[in-house]
């Protein structure tokens, strides 16, 4: 038993692998990557009408499972906000899409593939949203360079 | 001449690219005649003295009468760079697409490579009419991570700077909204009043813009000396100001014709596309951070969330003017019952030294080059946390893995979700409508594209 609310622990028993965690005073519930769907629609059914936001996470070299999809449910009759992580590799960084569950997930899933190239099965139009459509690679990975502008006086002569 | 008439014009063909070019009978003479029906009403039709109104709704108009139009980024009232495509048919939209990225700067990576201290100076770049709130998120973000409780005067600070910041934002919104549907005086008053908030914030910071006043672990600098002159000043000046905008536009026919049932949203919709903020309240769902799930006191002090009924554009409008005159309540009681102490921790992981402990200890100066330096350490974990923004829901994601720097920073911008509310609003109303509803929506695109 956890101390957020029955909710939340009712929801969580009712898959397996869930695990709910405390991180620092805020639910947290760890999935496996086939019960990403399922779970969402079952908190959509206990209450949790928002998503508020999908981001992820890249864990390069230091987690087995390269990448961290999170998604910030938030239920305005409860008052209570859960955060749904799961992880996907590298070789196919691939997660059912919540857009079906909650429309209001479209934009932030079409930014975290921009940014990270997760792919979320069954969204509508998973296209690039914030860099241009024929740019190469995915920004907010780690191996990504954070780039530098050339600068033309930075090597200048020095003068006498 | 009867017969003129009664025959039926030549169908035209129109050449498309790729096709066998039709046969087109040169321009003859005839043509270029005014008309050839020289009856009274067809000249009086001609010569304009007669207007009439022939435009015909087709129900069953099919797709090749269907036409693309690009809004932007390049416009006005897009608020920014914004571009929308717009699918009409005649004069009625039919489908939206935002589509944005022109701002994009790529902060959230940018907040990688700088520590957790110069952070505050990255996100209060991107929502740049409520910067503040950025500052705000970030810090308390920081904050949980680090298991810090800043000074209670820390905190009254805060929220006196950031519902200060509310009415700023307001004000612009309000302005330009008025721009927008053609009321210009409005935009010229709502800057106007604003400004007298940004000479107090840089009296307070010293910037007008881009504070980078609220940081981990407290505010920058105390409230400057007479600060309670100013903020009392504003609060008998700025209400007054208010009522001459009800004077101008809350029963003005122009003001009501252009917005009441004008662009809505349903509280349903609403919620499943996550919109958040004024527009979520002026669908009639009571939902305001402040209230639900308080952060720095904010619960201590009374104030009441402004409702709509019809989630037109009328309702947001009004809902904003409402929420101006909640949050100079809730300036007033910060005012009257500003706590004594500190306005930062007094925790020397995170505090610089004050200033003057640099000029007599060699340890304090290292102590402040070390911590503007390398910054501070904050311990492994993530978080989200979520502020009120005059926009809506503004939250900040933050995962440090122990070092001093952090791993993945996101924002939660409140006018990237409300976007997704705009071709909702938008579906099926008139092309001259799509400006009012754009501005009613408030998106900053700063804080859409970060």
């Amino acid at each position: 038993m956890s101390d957020f609310s029955p909710l939340i622990d009712e929801l969580v028993a009712g898959f397996e692998s869930a695990v709910l965690e405390d991180s620092h005073g805020q639910a947290v519930v760890r999935l496996q990557r086939d019960d990403w769907v399922d779970f969402a629609k079952a908190a959509k059914d206990a209450g949790f009408e928002v998503c508020v936001d999908v981001t992820a996470v890249d864990w390069m070299r230091q987690r087995p499972e390269r990448f961290e999809v999170v998604a910030n449910l938030l239920s305005m009759q409860h008052k209570l906000r859960l955060r749904m992580i799961t992880t996907v590799g590298r070789q196919e960084p691939t997660v059912g899409s919540l857009v079906p569950i909650w429309p209001g997930a479209d934009f932030a899933e079409r930014e975290a593939y921009d940014m990270f190239g997760i792919v979320f099965e069954g969204h509508p139009d998973l296209t690039r949203i914030l860099m241009p459509d024929d740019w190469e690679g995915h920004p907010l990975r780690k191996d990504f360079g954070v780039g530098a502008v050339p600068v033309q006086f930075k090597a200048s002569h020095q003068v006498d | 001449m009867t017969d003129e008439k009664t025959k039926t014009p030549e169908t035209i063909d129109i050449w498309v690219a790729g096709t066998e070019e039709p046969q087109f009978s040169p321009t003859d003479e005839g043509a270029q005649e005014i008309g050839l029906d020289e009856s009274e009403s067809r000249l009086d039709e001609q010569f304009g003295r007669v207007v009439s109104d022939d435009y015909v709704f087709d129900e069953d108009a099919t797709d090749d009468e269907r036409m693309i139009v690009n809004m932007g980024p390049q416009h006005p009232s897009t608020h920014g760079v914004l571009r929308l495509q717009i699918e009409l048919e005649g004069e009625i939209i039919r489908r939206t697409k935002p589509i944005i990225g022109y701002l994009h700067t790529g902060m959230e990576k940018t907040a990688e490579v700088l520590t957790f201290g110069q952070g505050t100076t990255n996100v209060t770049r991107m929502d740049y009419l409520s910067p503040l709130h950025e500052e705000l998120a970030y810090s308390l973000a920081v904050e949980r991570l680090l298991d810090v409780e800043v000074p209670e005067r820390a905190s009254a600070i805060r929220v006196l700077m950031t519902e200060l910041n509310r009415v700023a934002s307001h004000l612009v919104a309000l302005a330009t909204n008025g721009m927008d549907v053609g009321a210009l005086s409005m935009m010229v008053y709502g800057f106007r009043e604003r400004e007298s908030i940004l000479s107090f914030f840089e009296k307070t910071t010293g910037l007008r813009m881009n504070h980078n006043y609220i940081r981990p672990g407290g505010v920058a600098a105390d409230l400057p000396p007479g600060w309670k002159d100013d903020v009392a000043g504003l609060l008998e000046n700025l209400p007054v100001k208010f009522e001459q905008y009800d004077d101008l536009l809350k029963e003005n026919p122009v003001w009501t014709s252009r917005t009441r049932g004008v662009g809505i949203i349903t509280a349903e919709e609403a919620t499943a596309y996550g919109i958040t903020g004024p527009a979520l309240r002026a669908s009639g769902v009571d939902w305001d951070i402040r209230k639900a799930m308080p952060y720095s006191g904010i619960d201590k002090y009374e104030f009441d969330v402004p409702l709509g009924e019809n989630g037109d554009v009328y309702d947001r409008y009004r809902v904003r003017v409402l929420e101006m005159y909640e949050s100079l309540k809730i300036v007033e009681q910060v005012m009257d019952s500003m706590p004594k102490g500190d306005y930062r921790i007094d925790d020397r992981k995170v505090t610089p030294p004050p200033r003057a402990r640099i000029d007599e200890s060699m340890e304090a100066l290292i102590h402040h080059f070390k911590l503007f330096t390398e910054g501070f350490k904050v311990p492994a974990g993530e978080t989200y946390v979520a502020v009120e923004s005059p926009r809506g829901e503004l939250g900040c994601y933050l995962v440090s893995d122990g070092n001093a720097r952090p791993y993945r920073m996101h924002m939660r911008g409140p006018s990237f979700a409300n976007l997704q509310g705009l071709p909702i609003a938008m579906a099926d109303s008139l092309m001259a409508d799509t400006i009012a509803t754009i501005a009613s929506m408030d998106p900053v695109m700063g804080d859409v594209d970060r």
